[in-house]
């Protein structure tokens, strides 16, 4: 369990965290979503007492982090940055850290097991791959065999394998009751294991809900049609919660409220012909772009996805 | 599993029994820092540098005597007035530096690699881990540090018997230069934690090191001599040196005096790396 009540961080003239409320339950995955430099980094490790809030406030199990006779069996924290010496091999890091808590050399080997880093565990870790360096990193947080575990951004660098097997690790320590808290900046990572998503952007909190109603509030699906007189099939289509949009002189209208199915019939009523008529899903990544729109720290130049030639992107732009 | 301090029986420990009691003590905090210490190369390594030093240039102080004193040559007055301690103990000033900056890359090498995150969320009440860091390191170079004058000090003296600067371990004064000598470089060493705390960076915690152990007694002495005479003996090379000197003149501090001056200045240092450690995010 982790509850942040009005948690908020400061640098300088910049908010990290801008007064953060929300509450991370046992029994499931929470995926902490957001886009770059929203605040997600920050906010876990205030979590873990490596940063103080400015002000409010946040606590583990029913107290402050600090305040627990055993941290590491409280919150297992993976944290974006590596947390590791180069120059030590992982048993020895696994068994300094186990040294502080008294947890014996078994339960040191048992995470060795648990995260396959048996074969490489007395290698130096400056050595290891990013995926290696992850499962480390893993190990780490599962050494006290905590109620809560918390990572940040736990599948980057990973491999496709190393992918599915964090995804599994995180519903398998759901369903043993733990809390597991993970952050994200990709809605779809979160989406194959989270069932409740807290969504971020620059630092405040823009949605605490879960993937179902992620998609309902984002309006559903959308149509896409193209015809021969748009202007007219505006008026026929207008009426209460129906969305249409579509740029003057453009073929083409973006209708929400409405299924295909019913505007082709409409066309086909008033005879005018259509050359395109297409229910767009909306995916969970375009849910999520547009709850973050706003509050994307740095934006691309271009909007159109895989531009092969980005260096002219800017001067087309500049002259449309 | 047995923890030193009793677990209260609550209602929460009665409802998870099969879930270990694990509990952060300051031993245990002790025993982490030991094995980070030793898990390390560069401790080795540096250690080694550190032993190698007393005793190569304490026998090559040794030798560049006698060969002077056979050839006939006049000779620098320091070098003159030297003795068995003083000579057999020239490698303190290349010994000290080497334990130094291991006590900072033990401190301030956390900082730069990340481990200090791993160790702060293990330990997040953060001043154990400063003070096991100096009591560890403390030891570790303590050790070496001893033993490395002692087999100066009786391979020099064995090379110089005979010689006006010969010195037995019965001598008055030499036994307690010697672990003088010894309990100085360890408390360099501490210094060095504390500074690569307070610093947080490797390249900081060397320079502010090396300039407080060799570059300031340098520019005090461009002083007024009135000043100077007054802030010289505390500076802490001067009154670490007074620790293990054979001979004290109204320039210098006694040993005691020394002693406590020395450890004052490691008091400071740690105070500061506290401050910082406790005051400010990781």
């Amino acid at each position: 369990m982790i509850e942040a009540q009005q948690l908020t961080k400061r640098y300088g003239e910049k908010t990290a965290v801008d007064g953060l409320d929300f509450t991370v339950r046992p029994g499931s995955v929470t995926g902490f979503l957001g886009p770059n430099g929203a605040g997600k980094s920050t906010t876990m490790r205030m979590v873990v007492g490596l940063d103080a809030p400015t002000s409010g406030s946040v606590r583990v199990n029913g107290r402050r982090y600090a305040e627990h006779a055993a941290p590491l069996q409280e919150v297992g924290a993976l944290l974006e940055a590596k947390s590791i010496h180069p120059g030590r091999s992982a048993l020895h890091h696994l068994t300094a850290l186990a040294h502080t808590h008294g947890i014996p050399r078994s339960r040191v080997e048992e995470v060795i097991g648990l995260t396959g880093l048996e074969s490489v565990a007395r290698k130096r870790a400056g050595a290891f791959s990013l995926g290696m360096g992850q499962r480390l990193g893993i190990a780490a947080a599962l050494l006290g065999d905590p109620a809560t575990v918390m990572l940040d951004e736990p599948v980057n660098g990973l491999d496709p394998e190393g992918v599915l097997w964090i995804r599994n690790l995180l519903t398998g320590l759901a369903a043993e009751g733990r809390t597991v808290f993970v952050s994200s900046h990709l809605m779809s990572e979160v989406a194959l294991v989270a069932d409740h998503l807290i969504v971020v952007g620059r630092g405040r909190l823009l949605a605490d809900t879960t993937v179902q109603e992620l998609v309902r509030q984002a309006g559903g699906d959308r149509v896409t049609v193209a015809c021969a007189d748009p202007a007219r099939l505006r008026g026929l289509l207008t009426g209460p919660g129906v969305e249409i949009t579509g740029r003057s002189g453009a073929e083409e209208l973006e209708v929400t409220g409405l299924t295909a199915r019913r505007i082709g019939t409409v066309a086909a009523e008033h005879g005018i012909a259509l050359y395109e008529l297409a229910t767009r899903t909306v995916s969970l990544e375009q849910a999520f772009m547009d709850l973050t729109r706003d509050a994307v720290e740095y934006h691309g130049s271009a909007t159109a996805p895989a531009d092969p030639t980005p260096a002219t992107s800017s001067t087309s732009r500049s002259a449309a | 599993m047995s923890t030193i301090a009793p677990t209260p029986a609550t209602p929460s420990a009665a409802e998870r029994p099969a879930r270990p009691a694990y509990r952060v003590t300051a031993v245990r905090v002790l025993r982490s820092e030991w094995s980070k210490a030793w898990s390390l190369r560069s401790t080795w390594i540096t250690l080694g540098l550190g032993l190698f030093f007393l005793v190569a240039f304490g026998l090559i102080a040794a030798f560049q005597f006698k060969s002077r004193l056979n050839s006939g040559r006049p000779m620098e007055r320091d070098f003159a007035d030297a003795n068995a301690l003083t000579l057999s103990l020239f490698g303190t000033n290349f010994a000290q530096l080497a334990l130094g900056v291991l006590g900072v890359l033990i401190a301030a090498g956390e900082y730069s690699t990340g481990m200090i995150r791993s160790t702060l969320a293990a330990v997040p009440r953060r001043l154990p881990v400063l003070w096991a860091k100096a009591l560890v390191y403390g030891v570790v170079a303590l050790v070496p540090a001893t033993v490395g004058v002692f087999v100066a000090f009786l391979i020099g003296s064995n090379v110089l018997s005979g010689t006006r600067a010969a010195l037995a371990l019965s001598d008055p004064g030499v036994l307690r230069g010697l672990f003088g000598a010894g309990l100085y470089l360890a408390l360099v060493g501490v210094i060095g934690v504390a500074l690569g705390m307070l610093l947080r960076s490797v390249a900081g915690g060397i320079s502010v090191l090396v300039a407080s152990l060799m570059l300031v007694p340098g520019l005090v002495s461009l002083l007024p001599t009135s000043w100077h005479s007054h802030i010289s003996p505390y500076l802490p090379s001067n009154a670490g040196e007074a620790v293990f000197a054979l001979h004290h003149d109204s320039t210098t501090l006694s040993p005691g005096a020394g002693l406590a001056v020395f450890a004052l200045w490691t008091a400071a240092a740690l105070a500061g790396g506290a401050v910082r450690l406790v005051r400010r995010d990781a």
